[in-house]
């Protein structure tokens, strides 16, 4: 067997003897987001906030293939991110309705989430803002001499940003233990992809020598095969690894958009490649659970989300004299 | 006469100069077809055509180094930088090259660009969607930053920034964007660098820009409910700034308050109030400035809410200063 061979056997075993651990997962986003829209729209969650539904199996199938201690950076998009890290549900959905019992105390909100004892370096507001952190961390993961990977979640329009360009020149120059893992759901915001967009992404990084892997991103399985691939080549040592999902999301760019801009026809077909359905459809296929054990499943989900959103429709805000004061005697700047 | 959109007046002063001069053109992220993330550019390109119109991809140093190459070139570029907080990715363009050409080249070619970028707190978009960019450009001789608080004024405003020669950082609150109000006269094109006194009063001068004139008024009708008369600046043009009409002004209340959205450390309120008492010490009674504290922008509602300047934490102040008890105080 070949080495890549290997760990993509090792990979289907993991798969397998975690049964319905990515199904769950992904359940457990999916619920999460419906929520979060139900309470932006009851004025519960405030500003904007970015949706993950439709990408799920991206985040979980990745996420999958780190170990404790390797480090990941999500984008506004990012609650997806954070839960495939295992950043709890309950902390983090207390930060969205800006609670005092948020992961960040209320002050980060939807596009600045940080819970970095779970691995989240951050979920970046600024395009590009997670490719260039998670250079550094790769660095100093390097630097230190610790065996760890550091992953980026970027959508494919961030592959115009200046950060990708040098970041990605930057980590192969110095071979650092880097996963770029970019999201490619065709639009930015809500222009397709191609339109702003020169030739081939993938061969972005490939131009610069960079290891490259392009895998279905609506399929947790090919995912997670694709992504334990990446972590092991920059674990290894050989330098950063490049990683496009192709996935699709089911919902607008944000709070405020209709999707318009959507081909005929596109959405319908995406859904029926539904990446919760895709699993669960081959968990049944291979045995590993039944109709009624799924349906369970489905249900102990919802009722988790279910009490999450009551516990932190319950939950105390933050008083801003005292927040205030925390943050100025903290010693900052 | 019907109201003016804030958001509206932009549109209208970009759609009224792409069609007075060819030489103007307007590029930014999902400006043209999806018609902008604010809701105002939409129908611009279908008016004016996808070579004068035109969405980028995410690539905030192409968008202003293409903006300074194209105005150095027989173009006047107006770009879009979606939140004022990405403007950061943008800054060598802006800072290092647009604003010093006119004077390296030894005044070869002026750099008539306009950069439009939607700014400020409030909108519960957390510390890295919501900041005041005017400190970090304020240091930068060579551009000019324009703030406006109507409608009437962000058209003339804009319109005036689009005929300058310099490059000029046009700054759009996202809180006034749904404001309504009188339309100025057809074709009104303002003058870059003049304030305006927008509330007469004898017992202290209050300044601010933006949304902040809004607070300062609203705080106004109250302290005049009170008995303090309060004289209010607004003043439109944060580079250069319009001394003469708050020294005019302050000769006459001998009272100072400037409000300033943004932290106390580095922000345009210390320059006002450092012009004033170097230029008008004599006239002083009291001098002072209401910003945000020294500290990034909450998401929290009751932490966003308590952080900005508010319409009743400019009366406190007002009171504080002048010892005097608001009306309804048991205190
Ligand atoms: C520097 C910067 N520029 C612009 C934006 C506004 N913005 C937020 S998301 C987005 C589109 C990103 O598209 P893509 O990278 O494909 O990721 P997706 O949202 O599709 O996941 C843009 C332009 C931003 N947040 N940061």
């Amino acid at each position: 067997m070949s080495g890549t061979d290997r760990i993509v056997a090792e990979a289907a075993e993991l798969v397998r003897t975690e049964g319905t651990a990515l199904l769950e997962r992904m359940l457990l986003i999916r619920r999460f987001e419906d929520a979060v829209q139900r309470l932006f729209q009851r004025g519960e969650v405030h500003g904007t906030t970015h949706l993950y539904s439709g990408q799920e199996a991206g985040a979980v199938g990745v996420c999958a293939a780190l170990r404790p201690g390797d480090r990941a950076a999500g984008t506004y998009r990012g609650h997806g991110h954070a839960l495939a890290l295992g950043v709890d549900p309950q902390g983090l959905m207390d930060e969205l309705l800006g609670r005092d019992t948020g992961v960040c105390g209320g002050r980060a909100g939807s596009m600045n989430v940080v819970d970095l004892e779970h691995g989240l370096v951050g979920c970046f507001g600024i395009v590009g803002g997670s490719i260039a952190a998670v250079t550094g961390v790769a660095l100093a993961f390097q630097r230190r001499g610790i065996e760890h990977v550091a992953v980026a979640f970027f959508g494919e329009g961030t592959s115009n940003q200046a950060y990708f360009a040098e970041c990605l020149n930057f980590a192969q120059v110095l071979r650092l233990p880097a996963v770029f893992v970019c999201e490619n759901n065709r639009y930015m915001e809500f222009t397709p992809i191609e339109e702003v967009t020169a030739g081939d992404i993938v061969a972005r990084a490939e131009a610069l020598g960079v290891w490259t892997r392009t895998v279905d991103g609506m399929d947790v399985q090919a995912v997670h095969a694709g992504a334990s691939e990446a972590v092991a080549h920059a674990r290894a040592g050989e330098g950063p690894a490049f990683l496009q999902t192709l996935t699709y999301r089911f919902v607008g760019h944000s709070r405020s958009d209709p999707g318009a801009y959507r081909k005929p026809g596109e959405l319908d077909e995406m859904r029926r490649r539904d990446p919760l359905a895709v699993e669960r459809a081959r968990l049944i296929e291979a045995g590993t659970a039944d109709e009624s054990e799924l349906d369970e499943l489905e249900g102990r989900v919802a009722r988790r989300i279910d009490e999450v959103v009551e516990r932190a429709l319950a939950a105390p805000f933050p008083s801003a004299d005292a927040g205030m004061r925390e943050y100025k005697e903290s010693g900052a700047a | 006469m019907a109201e003016l959109e804030f958001r509206d007046a932009v549109r209208d002063a970009l759609d009224e100069e792409l069609a007075r001069d060819e030489a103007v053109v307007f590029f930014g992220e999902d400006v043209a077809r999806p018609g902008g993330v604010f809701a105002v550019t939409g129908g611009l390109q279908e008016r004016h055509g996808s070579m004068r119109v035109f969405d980028t991809p995410i690539s905030e140093l192409a968008i202003a180094g293409a903006a300074f190459g194209a105005a150095i070139s027989g173009l006047r570029p107006v770009i879009e930088i979606m939140f004022g907080d990405f403007l950061f990715l943008a800054m060598d363009s802006l800072a290092n090259q647009a604003a010093k050409y006119w004077f390296v080249s030894r005044e070869q070619a002026s750099v008539p660009l306009v950069v439009r970028s939607a700014v400020g707190a409030g909108g519960r978009f957390g510390a890295i969607h919501s900041q005041m960019p005017v400190p970090w450009f304020q240091g930068i001789p060579g551009l000019k930053i324009v703030a406006p608080s109507t409608p009437r004024d962000a058209k003339a405003l804009l319109k005036a920034a689009i005929r300058d020669e310099n490059p000029v950082l046009f700054l759009e609150h996202k809180r006034l964007y749904a404001l309504k109000g009188e339309p100025g006269d057809d074709g009104e094109v303002a003058q870059l660098g003049r304030a305006n006194v927008v509330r007469t009063g004898s017992d202290l001068t209050i300044v601010s820009a933006m949304k902040g004139v809004h607070d300062v008024l609203a705080a106004a009708e109250q302290l005049a409910t009170e008995g303090i008369d309060a004289e209010v600046v607004d003043l439109r043009t944060l580079r250069p700034l319009d001394r003469d009409t708050v020294l005019e002004s302050v000769r006459r209340t001998n009272r100072l308050m400037v409000v300033e959205e943004g932290p106390r450390t580095g922000g345009w309120a210390g320059g006002v109030l450092a012009d004033v008492t170097e230029d008008a010490l004599e006239y002083l009674d009291d001098a002072w400035r209401l910003t945000t504290a020294d500290a990034p922008i909450p998401y929290s509602p009751p932490l966003e809410d308590a952080f900005l300047p508010s319409a009743e934490s400019i009366v406190a102040s007002v009171h504080e200063h002048l010892n005097t008890r608001p009306v309804n105080s048991s205190a």
